[in-house]
């Protein structure tokens, strides 16, 4: 905790948890598409989000950090128009997910190529978020450190080449958080790695370059 | 390095130096942020600009929140200041008023905002400071290291008890603000730190057990009206130290009772709108014409 995480956020009001905390979810996924305007975004409000979402600016404070907009940014104020003008076809459906932290969204999106993805995300308190899924898959982060998502087959070694890549070939490197879930013996896996200092972009070539690893992905800090 | 455990370490310690707290953070922050103290201080500084601007918004007369629940307290509190010549309070005092809640209103209606130490709270901190600096004519610079000295606070505060109101309550929330705030005051105001430590401990104990009830969960209703009483409390346990009435309980044995006060609170009190306002019959008709 510095000085600034009480004299501060700088934010776009009502609320730390309800708006603030939506745009950084938003961001994730903004992230996820590397800052690409989606075709359509579907958003699942759970919890106190479906109930309160309309007084929070909830929906526009996602759709905001979808467009890549910061937590500061008074442009979340219009960002259902400013979505519309973009041409992105948005849906919001209020639905309960059990066993979801109260404050839950999830942000599913297509790109104009035809890329899916999706992004489950809980407003954890204080602006602070945790993101629970990626593309269906279980992760673990806050987006308080630049993340790598490395979504790779479930086969022995694979740990241990994308870490020995990052020891022998990016020494400066520091991993600060790891955490590991697969949907079954053998199937796809996903890597959330976060690393204290911010990888140059060739990390991520040389990753997705390694055996059995089918994607890669640098969050960064948000 | 600081730890923040505790505020009679930091009053201590400035009191060892013959610094103000302030100095102190800056410079313990510098070195923990691998930041220069110059960098540091415009970041603050920024924020302060921010709560100026956002006095300015939340004044402006058709300011409306964004469930249109509630809108316009700051112009209206400045209106009745000036056609009262500062009504009850004096001049000084209700405009201080007006300032805490324009930012509040200016954070209801999606403006920008600096938490201070939440959004729900944001307006009793730069209501007292930009009233100091505009009314007062305190220089910028003091008025923005008073910040750290009320971040300081905040901090110890956090790792004590809390800041958060579904944790604690209000008292949580505009309690820690209005602590905060008192002991910058007393700062700008040429205070010694032990005094910055007796007022905090004052606004603290004058909200303690002050329960978290949004109607409709919304910071609106009361939130807006307690900026400004955190305001208030603010200012009146700032002029208690500086007059050296002392608190009788020690300011840290104060924050951990705001702790155990807020744990033993229950669920319907801290930001749940289960109880309180919130449950009133007006309250429920309230969140009824808002979400349907």
């Amino acid at each position: 905790m510095n000085v600034f995480d009480i004299i501060g956020p700088v934010m776009i009001g009502p609320s730390s948890s309800h708006t603030a905390g939506a745009v950084r979810i938003g961001r994730v996924a903004n992230k996820l598409m590397d800052d690409r305007t989606p075709r359509t975004v579907e958003i699942t409000l759970s919890g106190s989000f479906a109930q309160t979402y309309r007084g929070h600016g909830t929906d526009k404070a996602l759709l905001a950090g979808i467009m890549g907009y910061h937590s500061y940014a008074e442009e979340i104020r219009d960002a259902l128009e400013i979505a519309k003008a973009r041409g992105i076809d948005y849906t919001f459906v209020k639905k309960d997910i059990p066993g979801a932290h109260p404050n839950t969204a999830v942000i599913r999106f297509v790109l104009e190529d035809g890329t899916e993805g999706s992004v489950q995300g809980a407003s954890v308190g204080g602006g602070n978020i945790r993101v629970d899924l990626v593309n269906g898959m279980k992760v673990d982060f806050n987006g308080d450190y630049h993340t790598m998502l490395v979504m790779h087959l479930d086969r022995p070694g694979v740990i241990a080449s994308v870490t020995s890549l990052m020891r022998y070939e990016y020494a400066d490197l520091n991993i600060s958080n790891f955490h590991l879930s697969r949907e079954a013996r053998g199937g796809n896996a996903i890597m959330t790695i976060e690393i204290d200092t911010l990888p140059p972009d060739s990390l991520i070539e040389d990753i997705r370059k390694l055996e059995y690893v089918t994607n890669a992905l640098l969050i960064r800090k948000l | 390095m600081l730890k923040y455990e505790s505020i009679r370490s930091l009053t201590e310690a400035a009191e060892a130096k013959g610094v103000k707290i302030s100095e102190l953070v800056l410079a313990d922050q510098a070195e923990s942020m691998e930041m220069s103290e110059q960098e540091l201080y415009d970041r603050m500084a920024d924020s302060f600009r921010v709560m100026q601007e956002s006095v300015k918004e939340g004044q402006k007369k058709d300011q409306r929140s964004t469930s249109g629940l509630t809108g316009g307290e700051g112009w209206h509190m400045n209106q009745y200041a000036e056609a009262t010549n500062g009504g009850l309070c004096g001049p000084f005092m209700t405009r201080a008023i007006a300032r805490a809640l324009a930012v509040a209103g200016c954070n209801a209606s999606m403006g920008r905002i600096v938490a201070a130490p939440t959004a729900g709270s944001c307006g009793i901190l730069p209501g007292c400071l930009i009233s100091l600096f505009e009314d007062r004519g305190f220089s910028e610079h003091d008025i923005v290291m008073s910040m750290f000295t009320a971040g300081a606070f905040g901090m110890v505060i956090a790792a004590n008890a809390s800041i958060a109101g579904a944790q604690g309550g209000c008292q949580a929330e505009c309690g820690s603000a209005s602590g905060m705030a008192a002991a910058a005051l007393v700062e700008v105001m040429g205070g010694t730190p032990t005094q910055c430590g007796d007022a905090c401990a004052i606004a603290i104990v004058n909200q303690l057990g002050l329960v978290c009830d949004p109607v409709a969960g919304l910071v609106e209703i009361p939130c807006i009206k307690r900026n400004v009483s955190g305001l208030m409390i603010a200012f009146s346990s700032a002029d208690l130290a500086l007059a050296g009435i002392a608190p009788k309980i020690p300011v840290d044995e104060c924050i951990d009772a705001m702790r155990d006060v807020g744990n033993v609170l229950p669920a319907a009190l801290k930001e749940t709108a289960g109880g309180g306002l919130a449950a009133t019959p007006t309250g429920l008709k309230l969140q009824e014409q808002v979400f349907g």
